[in-house]
This record gives structure tokens, sequence and C-alpha cells, in this order.
């Protein structure tokens, strides 16, 4: 609790075109250490292409990023992984033809004799790492080894956040993780979302849904035509008002 | 016993090995017990490495999601190379060396332009499969060339074990299917196969470089298919320009009867050795049961239909049984 005047991360002034298309319009944005921002706004407001440049998938052509005070550069989603930022997407990043273990550690698997970056997976370390993960996000499944094709849509995301908690990431972001469910199955993902608060993770929940955000964020981030057009506090604002300016 | 029931059915492979030993049993029997005698096992297994060799590499870079119809050329194109290396002058090994060269330059320029123009595999090593046939006539001068007596073809040929049941190729290719088994079920980089060809957008988005994981797929796929064809030359004696004409849909067919999905992720490298065994013992149990041999290809073709449908049905009984938890 030394550096609380450090945002977690920190963005200034990011600028991003796509074939003349102005997507991010000099982008601003603290997030601080425990905070959960919940980032609301139209399709093509410019929200997807934030968290892409982000989670490392793009680059943006103009502006900073800094974590944790450090001016930091992404080449690949593996960077932004190692830098301690998770991304959880709307089309759910699982395998589902592998087991769920195999889903977890993906490109990250626990290995036994290495070479280069070339190796034995653990498999006996990787199930029982699974199961701790799984339970710590209070989700109990029959078997770490049964494929991911066989869960449904919100406990795919459970599982994905489950992988983002187990590898102890500073940032998450959760990018549109309800589109597609059941209201049962969202309602158990707005769970798992509320749960990281409480475990002191910091996250950054996407929605089109404004009644998601307002249900588990405590500070609301509105875009609209590649600008923010609203930052406040849960507390200093309300749906309407939010709605009034997307 | 249900979970095992239900882990067993769900596996690829089962169809295949169901049906192979029906097979076997039917031709036992309409061959007059001829089929399983060991001459017979012996003529079988014999020429079983050349083609199983081709399907592990093909089974594998369609685990991964890619495909690659230029084997059947690339497996005559390595031994031309070999063979007129040596006639140029080359030691045994440089010339090999350069074989494997050539196939693994064939193997990346598939990956290259499959990747990096965003085509189909379909159509980069469909192209490949031609360009690479006529390299081959056209090295060879149209004519078989003499192959050198300097190779160690002994290392291939020779018969052992008891009753010299095997020839050494086949223990070349147990080693090279226990391994290619191994890669994809235990290592980090078999994890990564499985992931691209399974739904390579989540794999990119979980840091697994998919483009080299690709490349190194058809790389192995050609030159496993290139190691093959020089065994078969060293079984026949003589490296001809037609060699391997029609191999690249026999082992896609071995590779699908065995479990492995068009589109990929799914697939094990035992299931593509099944299939490849199963058309061995068709080609050779057809003769056997003295039915017309031309009947060999509607055979394979039918069986091909068959294990898939077969293999869906497993899938969904299995994934209808309920274990408890």
């Amino acid at each position: 609790m030394t550096d609380t005047q450090t945002p977690l991360i920190s963005c200034r002034g990011i600028e991003k075109w796509y074939s003349g298309v102005h997507a991010l319009d000099q982008v601003s944005l603290d997030v601080n250490r425990g905070e959960a921002v919940g980032l609301v706004g139209d399709n093509g407001a410019g929200k997807s292409t934030l968290i892409k440049i982000l989670s490392g998938a793009h680059a943006p052509d103009g502006g900073e990023i800094a974590i944790e005070g450090k001016p930091i550069r992404m080449r690949s989603t593996r960077d932004a992984m190692n830098l301690g930022i998770e991304t959880i997407y709307q089309y759910n990043s699982m395998v589902p033809t592998m087991s769920i273990a195999r889903n977890l550690f993906i490109g990250r698997e626990p290995l036994k004799l290495q070479l280069g970056g070339f190796g034995i997976i653990d498999l006996k370390r990787m199930n029982q790492e699974s199961i701790k993960a799984l339970a710590n996000v209070g989700l109990h499944l029959r078997s770490p080894e049964a494929p991911v094709g066989e869960l449904s849509g919100g406990q795919r995301q459970g599982v994905a956040i489950a992988r983002a908690m187990h590898f102890r990431s500073k940032i998450m972001i959760l990018d549109e993780p309800t589109n597609h469910l059941s209201v049962k199955e969202t309602n158990k993902v707005l769970g798992f979302v509320s749960g990281l608060k409480q475990q002191g993770v910091t996250s950054i929940f996407i929605s089109h849904n404004i009644h998601h955000v307002f249900e588990c964020c405590d500070r609301i981030v509105a875009m609209a035509r590649g600008q923010i057009v609203l930052d406040k506090p849960k507390s200093a604002t309300s749906m309407d008002a939010v709605l009034a300016v997307l | 016993m249900k979970r095992l029931l239900k882990l067993y059915m769900a596996r690829p492979e089962l169809a295949g090995i169901v049906l192979l030993v029906v097979l076997l049993g039917v031709f036992q029997f309409r061959s007059d017990g001829v089929f399983l005698n060991q001459q017979n096992i012996r003529g079988v297994m014999g020429l079983l490495p050349e083609m199983g060799l081709v399907a592990i590499g093909v089974t594998l870079l369609m685990i991964c999601g890619e495909f690659d119809l230029s084997v059947g050329s690339v497996f005559a194109l390595m031994p031309m190379t070999l063979a007129v290396a040596m006639n140029a002058g080359l030691p045994f090994l440089p010339a090999m060396l350069l074989g494997f060269l050539v196939c693994a330059a064939i193997g990346f320029v598939n990956g290259y332009v499959t990747i990096q123009f965003n085509i189909p595999s379909f159509i980069t090593t469909l192209g490949m499969l031609f360009m690479a046939r006529s390299l081959t006539v056209v090295i060879s001068g149209g004519f078989p060339p003499l192959l050198s007596s300097d190779i160690p073809a002994d290392l291939f040929t020779t018969y052992v074990g008891p009753g010299e049941l095997f020839r050494l190729s086949f223990f070349w290719f147990l080693g090279i299917a226990i391994l290619a088994s191994w890669l994809l079920a235990r290592t980090n980089f078999g994890n990564w196969i499985k992931a691209v060809g399974g739904f390579q957008e989540a794999a990119a988005a979980n840091g697994i470089p998919v483009r080299r994981v690709k490349m190194i797929c058809f790389i192995l796929c050609s030159m496993l298919a290139g190691f093959a064809g020089m065994i078969q030359v060293f079984r026949l004696g003589s490296p001809l320009p037609s060699l391997g004409e029609g191999l690249e849909l026999q082992a896609v067919a071995a590779a699908v009867i065995g479990g492995t999905a068009l589109t990929g992720g799914i697939g094990t490298i035992l299931g593509g050795i099944v299939g490849a065994l199963l058309i061995r013992v068709i080609d050779n149990g057809l003769v056997l049961s003295q039915v017309d041999a031309n009947w060999f290809k509607f055979a394979v073709g039918f069986l091909t239909i068959f294990a898939v449908v077969v293999n869906a049905g497993l899938i969904a009984v299995a994934k209808k049984i309920k274990v408890g938890s």
C-alpha cells in the first residue's frame, strides 16, 4: 500500500486508426489498484479497440501505456500476459476439444524437463493445480480431464477466470463475458466478477449492458465515437446519466 | 465401469480399431487361415512402415488444422534426389541430407505460402503435388536412375525377430510412431498443436506461436513422407518417378479412418496408424480372399465414410452416458 498514488495501469493519449477511421481519439484512462472499472459504450464506440491495445493484440498508433508508472510496449498477447494483464474474451478463449486442465495451462504448461521452451508436461501437477484453481473461484467440476466442450457457456467463462486468477494477474480485462449467455449463466459470471473484487483483483469489465456493469463495478467509464465521454464513481452517477451521453 | 466405457467410446480411434479386428476375422475366415499365417503377416508388416510413416505426418498436420496433398509427390522426390545426387558423385550421407533438405524446403514453402497469403492449405499443397511430381520426373531425366550400391539398405530391409517376422524398417516406423505419440500427448508442443487445430483464435489469444507451430508441422509432415519414400526405394531397389501416386489421398483416408477430424483439433497418432494398417489389410485380404483386386479402392472409400459415421455415432452415445460425480 505504499504506491497508492501511482495508477496500476495508465494510458495517455492513445490513438488508433483503422483504414481511415479514427477508432481511438486521444484516449486517456487510469485504473487504480483494486478498482473494478466498468467500460460501457455502443458498438463501434472504441471499447473493443481500447481493450485489444491493452491486451497486446493490437499496437496503438500513438500514445503511451504505463504499468505501475513504468512505460511499456507490448508486441503480442504473450507480452501482455507476462506483464500481468489477462484478458477474457467474449468469444471464449477455450479450446473445446481439449480438457479443462489443458485449457487452464494452455501456452503455460508446467514442465518437468525443458530445453529452449520445449518440454514434457507435468501432468500430475497440472491436474492438481487445476482442481485448486477451479475451487478458488468457487467452480466445482467433475474432473479437470473432461473436455471444455461439455461445459456450459457460464462454466467456460468461470474456467477462463480461474485461469487468470491462477496466474496472479495484476489486472483482468473481461471483454463482454456475458454475451450469448442465458440469464442464469449471466448471473453466474457476474458472481465470478464480484468475487474478483473481494480477492483484491483489479478488473476492467466491458459490456454494452449497463445493468451488468452497475451490478458489479465501482467506477463507470463510458465511451462514444472513440473518446471517453464520462468517467465517474458509480455512486456519483446513474444509469440514466450514462445512457444520456452514449 | 461406466466411466471407463464413456472414456473409451469417446476415443476417436475406437471405430478404426473395431473395424480392424472385424476385418482380420473376416479375412482369416475367407482365406482359409492363410491371412494370419506367418508368411502373410510378414508381407503386410513389411509394407506397413512406408504408408504408416506418411500417415503419421499427415495425421499430425491434420490435428493442427492443416492439410497436405503433396506427400505422395514428396515421397518420390526425396529418394529421386538421393539417387541422382549419389550418381553425381555425392556419398550417401550428404546425399540423404540433401534429400531431407528438399523435403524440409517443400514443407516450409507449403506452410509459408498457406500462412502468409492466408489461403487454404488444400490449394497450396495441391499445387505442390504437381510441382514436386514434375521436379521428380525432370531430375530423373525421364528414366529411373540406377541406385548406387553404397546405400545402407540393410538398415531398413533386413528381416529380424522371431521367425524373421519384421523388416528393420518396421522398427524405424515403431520408434517414430512412439516419438510422435509422445510428442502429441506429453509435451507442451503437442498441446499447442491440438490447441491450434482445435480453436486457433483461442490458441493465439493465449500466447501460442500459431505460425511457428503450423510451420513445424508442415515441415515434419514433408520430411516423414520423404523418409517413407526412401524406405520404399531401398526395398524396391529403384527410384521410379511415379512412386507414391495416389498415396496422399490414402494417407488422408488413413487419418480419417483413425478418427482424425478434417477440421483439426481431434485425432491420435495411433488412429492414423490403425487407419494405415486397415488399408494394407484390405489390400492384402481382398487378394487372399480371391476377390477382384479392383475392388480395393471401393473398399477403402467405403471404409472411410463408414468409419467416420460410426465414430460420430459412438461419440454421441458416449456423451449420453451419465457419469455420477
